[in-house]
């Protein structure tokens, strides 16, 4: 008789975007992580994988979580904005929440919830203060389209834009702790700056938090 | 003292014939009683049950699939009475999603039920008579229990996984709450931790139905050598409905004649939909017991998880190492999702680890008996990924 695990074929991700990569690279390995808008599971995959940790995610969209699913991940079809506050304090070791932020419809919330049931959250965002954003708003009067927002302002999900000096003074808000910032670049590779600071603000297309609550 | 195991289960038909059944069956004796929810001390009795696959040397390749409220152990087998393919054939076999070549699976008729397992048709030993309505009211929990003394029996520390859909969900929920430590896995498919009042008002129905049949006799019939064929009959219509959805009874019948080319002005069976029920009443007959019916719906209808335990659901999965999966469907209103996700809730409020789907279908509560493929593909992936934690030491 055969073993009763049998891989479904598919081998794991060895390789993950640049800026998954980076978040994952926080990661502690063995840690329980919930990635929160996980998508088609690939940053959850490279975690159980390759740092061994307890994932589980939430996504949105069915698509992505009976793909998620069906890879044997644990995911579950939610919104972060009404399900994060079913779960308990410090549920989890890291939260994740990577390009999302700017299309909830009260990130205020979903922030205080992140740094809640995670000991350590880890948000990344693409900034709206990067000087090429800040150049067409002023040059052409439009909302800018690039790389990072790439879609027409009526048909964009990202509906609460911020710079990352915004980012900054709402976690003062909510006394959270940055234990580590850093901005990438269009490519998501890491920019040699720290955040928060001006020229992290001027030059970062995207920051990446490291955060914890104050207490 | 171990129970005595005889050979093959058997099933009283009709006018006392007695027919022997395929599988196994676990004869539970006197001495060793089951307490039921109700009180009583219930012994002896008979546990039928059916596996396919073969248990391994460590005994840790097995699933219990628990069937819902008018199923049966044969699953992936033609039914001895009916001769109609098992009801689950194309989720379990060689090469299917719970696969017969790996996985060693079981499922036992329940407690209360009518192929093979001690219920109200089967002859009362204090009395020499069919149990009737002697026969104790029975709960989902107690036939949680019936089913433990099998996989004891069979000497199965931990089940890979329990399945179900519908009430076959309920045992799933029930077995993950009382005995977290044997259920590695849990998939409750279409199913909630309570029936609903809409729910338990569909079953009321259906009883009265069977109940108002005169040759229901006050539950006698079969002492009396009658049978109340036609309240089981409308009980099975009413139910069968509330299994599809419009848009499918729709896509299925639209409002097309039987045999006819005009209305016939009378009560016949003039519309399409009208014939398919009333068939599905007339065979439904054949192969189960009104008594049974009545059993049966009412431990669902009596179910609801979280009364055991404080009022407060997810306190039943406090501390829960298991691995869960729920399954929902779009067009199922009998467990619509919004049941599910009270349960995601729950799991999620003890942060267990819990995947929740839902699948896009038409076809209503009985989709989790059909050949879907994006239900297969996740349970699928589901088990693969429970299995690699389970025999690859990978951390949970």
């Amino acid at each position: 008789m055969n073993t009763p695990f049998a891989p479904n074929g598919k081998r794991p991700r060895a390789s993950i975007r640049v800026d998954l990569q980076i978040i994952a690279d926080m990661v502690t390995p063995g840690a329980r992580v919930l990635d929160v808008g996980c998508g088609d599971g690939a940053l959850l995959d490279y975690l159980v994988h390759f740092k061994q940790v307890d994932g589980r995610g939430i996504e949105i969209s069915q698509e992505g979580v009976n793909a998620c699913v069906a890879q044997g991940l644990s995911v579950i079809q939610g919104d972060a904005e009404t399900d994060l506050k079913d779960y308990p304090s410090d549920a989890f070791d890291f939260v994740i929440l990577s390009q999302t932020l700017q299309a909830m419809y009260d990130p205020k919330t979903v922030l205080g919830e992140l740094v809640r049931i995670g000991r350590r959250a880890i948000v990344s965002f693409p900034n709206f203060g990067v000087w090429h954003v800040r150049l067409k708003l002023l040059v052409y009067g439009k909302m800018p389209v690039t790389d990072s927002y790439d879609t027409a302002w009526y048909e964009t999900p990202n509906i609460h834009l911020c710079t990352i000096s915004d980012f900054v003074e709402l976690c003062d808000d909510l006394d959270i702790v940055i234990e580590q910032g850093m901005v990438l670049d269009a490519k998501g590779r890491p920019r040699s700056l720290r955040a928060p600071g001006t020229l992290a603000n001027l030059l970062g297309e995207q920051g990446l938090f490291l955060l914890r609550r104050r207490t | 003292m171990t129970p005595h195991v005889s050979n093959k289960p058997t099933t009283t038909m009709p006018f006392g014939r007695v027919v022997e059944l395929p599988g196994h069956r676990l004869d539970v004796p006197a001495t060793e009683p089951l307490r039921l929810d109700c009180g009583i001390d219930f012994a002896p009795f008979t546990i039928a049950y059916q596996t396919y696959g073969r248990l391994n040397a460590d005994k840790s390749n097995a699933i219990l699939v628990c069937h819902a409220l008018t199923g049966d152990q044969f699953v992936a087998e033609p039914h001895p009475i009916t001769g109609k393919p098992g009801w689950w054939e194309h989720m379990v076999g060689p090469g299917r999603v719970l696969d017969t070549d790996r996985f060693f699976i079981i499922c036992i008729n329940v407690l209360g039920g009518c192929m093979g397992t001690t219920g109200p048709k089967e002859i009362n030993p204090a009395t020499g008579k069919p149990w009737g309505l002697k026969f104790p009211v029975i709960t989902i929990a107690d036939m949680v229990r019936a089913q433990v003394r099998v996989i004891d029996h069979l000497g199965i520390d931990q089940l890979f996984c329990v399945i179900g859909g519908s009430m076959g969900g309920m045992q799933v929920l029930q077995w993950a709450a009382a005995y977290p430590e044997r259920v590695f896995s849990a998939v409750p498919i279409a199913t909630a931790a309570r029936h609903s009042a809409q729910n338990i008002a569909f079953h009321e129905v259906g009883r009265q139905a069977i109940i108002a049949d005169p040759d229901w006799c006050g539950g006698d019939y079969l002492e009396r050598g009658v049978r109340p064929h036609r309240g089981l009959a409308v009980a099975r219509m009413a139910a069968h409905i509330t299994y599809l959805s419009e848009a499918a009874l729709h896509r299925k019948f639209g409002r097309a004649l039987q045999d006819r080319e005009a209305l016939s002005y009378g009560f016949d069976a003039d519309f399409q939909v009208e014939s398919y029920l009333r068939h599905q009443g007339s065979t439904f007959v054949e192969r189960f017991d009104a008594n049974s019916y009545l059993y049966i719906t009412r431990a669902m209808d009596y179910f609801d998880l979280a009364r055991d335990y404080g009022g407060v659901l997810a306190n039943a999965f406090r501390g829960t190492k298991t691995r869960f999966c729920i399954v929902s469907f779009t067009s199922d209103w009998l467990f619509p999702t919004a049941e599910s996700r009270a349960l995601v809730h729950a799991l999620n409020a003890v942060a267990a680890n819990v995947s929740f789907v839902e699948i896009e279908t038409d076809k209503g509560h009985d989709a989790f008996l059909l050949d879907e493929p994006e239900f297969f593909a996740t349970l699928a992936g589901f088990l693969n990924g429970a299995a690699e934690h389970r025999w690859n030491g990978t951390r949970r």
